[in-house]
């Protein structure tokens, strides 16, 4: 059937009626959700959506407001990153087995992708997987890994054919996180607390059924998870901004108002609403079927806006801005843009223009695939990846 | 409310964008600055009448009742209006379009809202409907909605206008001279509009003197009165005058769409100018350090062009004639905020990223810097627009 807001209203009006979250274990209520085709509307039936335009989950979401949530925060790496590329790849078992406690959030998922050695460049890693029979070997290292320490699995690319070009020799994997041979070890950020980890992968044993899309056509299947994770840290609507966390801090300190800090302030308001202004647009686009470009830049815009924000704001506070609240080595869940003060803001939204694709590397991708300028001279074409100096 | 285009406004793009191809490239306009640079108008007569009369583009915020195209049932609007500016920024194109079609009928309209006077209003605003008469607001182009300028004319017992106003656009294409003024009439305070005829016949009652303008494409001039015949379109009895306050704010919500159109040629023109041009034996557009000035001013011009369509949604839903809401208020207050810099911003990369080129005369590059910078300083400059978001915002300024 075709959906439109009214069907979509209906279905999800329906669903209350058969399901009272007030009654209803939290659980039971995410599951019975899913199978309602209301937690996500556009993927397809029988996998927790109802194959309704994406711009109707909206309307879902505005029905069910006040019910259990699956926590988004928490599992913002399976939601974000992991669904859409095993809605795009996977097999049917594969979808039926991992959507669903992915989305309601019984599983959490982080993303093996990062190397100490493979940043930006990211398709020069060298964690490799060694096909055996029915498995796969892997062994390396992997780095940047947020919520690896709750993660029940992995979204992995390793190298398995180091003969060919670097980007051809890559398969995408799920990794099981409790598989004998995996390690997380915390890494200790500039904040002073962990929610990044390393971790090790040895001799980890990998059936091929946890393999998605080809051998050797991993690159193009983390392409889609790439491409979702700038739209998952560029384009996430929140209830409460950074700008409305800076503006509350300006409106209760009057003492602290300068004539500089009010210019600079109005401009990253400015800057903020023309911000919004653009995802209403980007989404406008998305509804009526035609993806504009305008997703590209999300992500880069964002980092700059927290970044300026967050800096504005520890130099309003002036001595205040001197102290920090905590910089106890802890291990969150989740990055505590709002809970925590304005110091911890500024330094972990300085993550914003590296972490999920560098500001230097958006840029290339925009100035090549939307603008169409060159590509630098490369030194790595053609060459098989186990001849790359290192 | 969308923030994209309909197809309407699509069609009517289109029309326009092959108008200006045919009747206004690069070359003419620079053959036309090189001729006018040191006298006589840069106004394209022909080029506007195409617009006007045969586009029907003068009439597209006139409603239908009085000759235009505007209607609550999907006629013309703001959005209209904002899509052809949108296509003369793109060309820098000198004709008189935001000087009559929107900076003039806004105020004829709000003052036919007055009602008291309506019937002058309605007969101007039917000729300028019918592309037959050009008109001119005479206030500074440099005024802000924010601080609108007393009337410096007087209304004389006689019935004349007397006084000097600067800094004004499209006077020297306009039949009509749209005149803020005090009434000296009574002992009563008040202001008024009044329409001069700008014909030859008014002899050396009204002056249009071009004073050299920083915009080759969209010169400034002062006009003066001295006894000037004129008709009453409107009086009020306070020293508030809404039609010049209505008049700049959605003027300045609209230059945005021209901005936006300057902005957007310039980034095109210099990505086509960096992947043809080498140095270094590679395409100029290769260097990382180029592309990524590029591709921070793609970033702008999106955000612009969200910006600028959102301020002229929001002005098509507070038609004419009546108040502007606090929500158009702020879309217009944070386009300008954003464009405004924006455009510049595009056509100071235009030329440096053209290099020597960039430079000369006989490159359009300085059409559109000279353009963007008088924008910058039209109808409130970006700080006056931050300011204005001081309330609606509730970032209140230091004590």
């Amino acid at each position: 059937m075709t959906w439109d807001e009214a069907s979509v209203a209906e279905r999800a009006r329906a669903f209350l009626a058969e399901h009272d979250p007030a009654v209803m274990d939290r659980l039971e209520f995410l599951r019975a959700r899913f199978d309602a085709g209301l937690a996500w509307v556009h993927f397809p039936e029988g996998l927790g959506g109802l194959g309704a335009p994406r711009g109707l989950q909206a309307v879902a979401d505005r029905e069910l407001k006040g019910t259990p949530d699956n926590q988004p925060g928490r599992i913002g790496i399976g939601l974000g990153m992991a669904a859409p590329t095993i809605l795009a790849f996977g097999t049917e078992e594969q979808k039926r087995r991992f959507l669903r406690p992915l989305w309601t959030g019984e599983e959490v998922w982080c993303q093996l992708f990062s190397e100490p050695g493979a940043g930006s460049d990211l398709a020069t890693l060298a964690t490799r997987a060694v096909r055996e029979g029915d498995e796969w070997v892997v062994d390396g290292q992997k780095v940047w890994t947020s919520s690896a320490h709750t993660a029940r699995w992995a979204i992995l690319v390793a190298r398995t054919d180091p003969d060919v070009p670097k980007h051809r020799g890559l398969t995408y994997f799920v990794c099981d996180m409790h598989a004998p041979g995996v390690e997380v070890r915390p890494l200790r950020q500039i904040t002073g607390e962990a929610e990044f980890n390393e971790v090790f992968l040895t001799g980890v044993r990998l059936p091929d059924s946890l393999r998605l899309g080809e051998v050797g056509d991993g690159w193009r299947v983390a392409q889609t998870t790439l491409m979702n994770e700038r739209v998952a840290i560029g384009g996430t609507p929140s209830r409460r901004t950074m700008m409305g966390v800076v503006a509350e801090t300006w409106r209760s300190r009057p003492e602290l108002r300068t004539h500089d800090l009010h210019q600079r302030l109005l401009k990253l308001w400015v800057d903020s609403e023309v911000m919004r202004l653009t995802a209403v647009r980007l989404r406008e686009q998305l509804a009526a079927g035609h993806p504009g470009p305008e997703g590209s830049g999300m992500k880069l815009a964002f980092a700059r806006l927290h970044q300026e924000l967050s800096g504005l704001e520890v130099e309003l506070l002036r001595e205040d801005g001197l102290a920090y609240d905590d910089w106890t080595f802890r291990r969150p869940g989740t990055v505590d843009f709002i809970g925590r003060e304005a110091g911890y803001r500024y330094l972990r939204a300085k993550g914003n223009s590296i972490e999920g694709g560098t500001s230097e590397i958006l840029r290339n991708i925009i100035a090549e695939r939307v603008l169409g300028l060159p590509a630098e001279p490369r030194a790595d074409k053609d060459v098989a990846w186990k001849d790359l100096p290192r | 409310m969308t923030l994209l285009y309909t197809e309407v406004e699509e069609e009517l793009r289109a029309a326009v964008r092959a108008l200006l191809a045919d009747k206004c490239s690069p070359s003419a306009l620079l053959d036309r600055a090189s001729r006018t640079a040191e006298s006589g108008t840069p106004y394209d007569a022909e080029l506007w009448k195409a617009l006007a009369r045969d586009i029907g583009v003068a009439g597209l915020l006139i409603p239908e009742e009085l000759g235009g195209t505007a209607s609550r049932e999907g006629g013309a609007s703001a959005r209209e209006a904002a899509v052809v500016l949108e296509e003369l920024g793109r060309a820098v194109a000198p004709v008189p379009f935001l000087s009559s079609a929107v900076l003039a009928t806004q105020a004829l309209l709000t003052a036919a809202g007055q009602k008291a006077r309506g019937d002058v209003a309605a007969e101007l605003l039917g000729r300028l409907a019918a592309g037959e008469t050009t008109a001119a607001l005479a206030v500074s182009f440099a005024a802000s909605p924010y601080a609108p300028p007393s009337p410096v004319a007087t209304l004389g017992e006689d019935g004349t206008v007397t006084g000097t106003v600067t800094g004004v656009i499209g006077a020297e294409a306009a039949d009509v001279l749209l005149v803020p003024v005090r009434l000296a009439r009574s002992a009563k305070q008040g202001t008024g509009l009044c329409a001069v005829e700008a014909s030859p016949a008014a002899g050396e009652a009204v002056r249009v003197t071009p004073v050299t303008s920083l915009d080759l494409t969209r010169p400034i001039a002062t006009v003066s009165f001295d006894s000037a015949a004129a008709r009453v379109v409107a009086t009020t009895d306070g020293m508030e005058a809404p039609w010049v306050w209505e008049a700049l704010v959605r003027g300045a919500g609209l230059l945005a769409s021209e901005q936006l159109g300057v902005a957007e040629w310039c980034l095109t023109t210099t990505v086509a100018y960096v992947k043809e041009r080498r140095q270094f034996a590679r395409p100029v557009g290769s260097f990382q350090a180029v592309k990524h000035r590029l591709a921070d001013l793609w970033l702008e011009v999106v955000g612009a062009r969200a910006a600028a369509r959102n301020a002229a949604a929001r002005l098509a839903e507070a038609p004419a004639g009546g108040p502007l809401g606090d929500d158009a208020a702020v879309a217009v207050a944070v386009a300008q905020a954003h464009c405004a810099a924006v455009a510049v911003h595009a056509a100071e990369e235009c030329v440096q990223l053209h290099g020597g080129i960039g430079m000369t005369w006989e490159h359009p590059a300085h059409l559109y810097l000279k353009r963007a910078k008088a924008d910058q300083i039209a109808l409130g400059t970006p700080g006056d627009h931050r300011d204005a978001l001081a309330g609606p915002a509730d970032l209140p300024a230091p004590v």
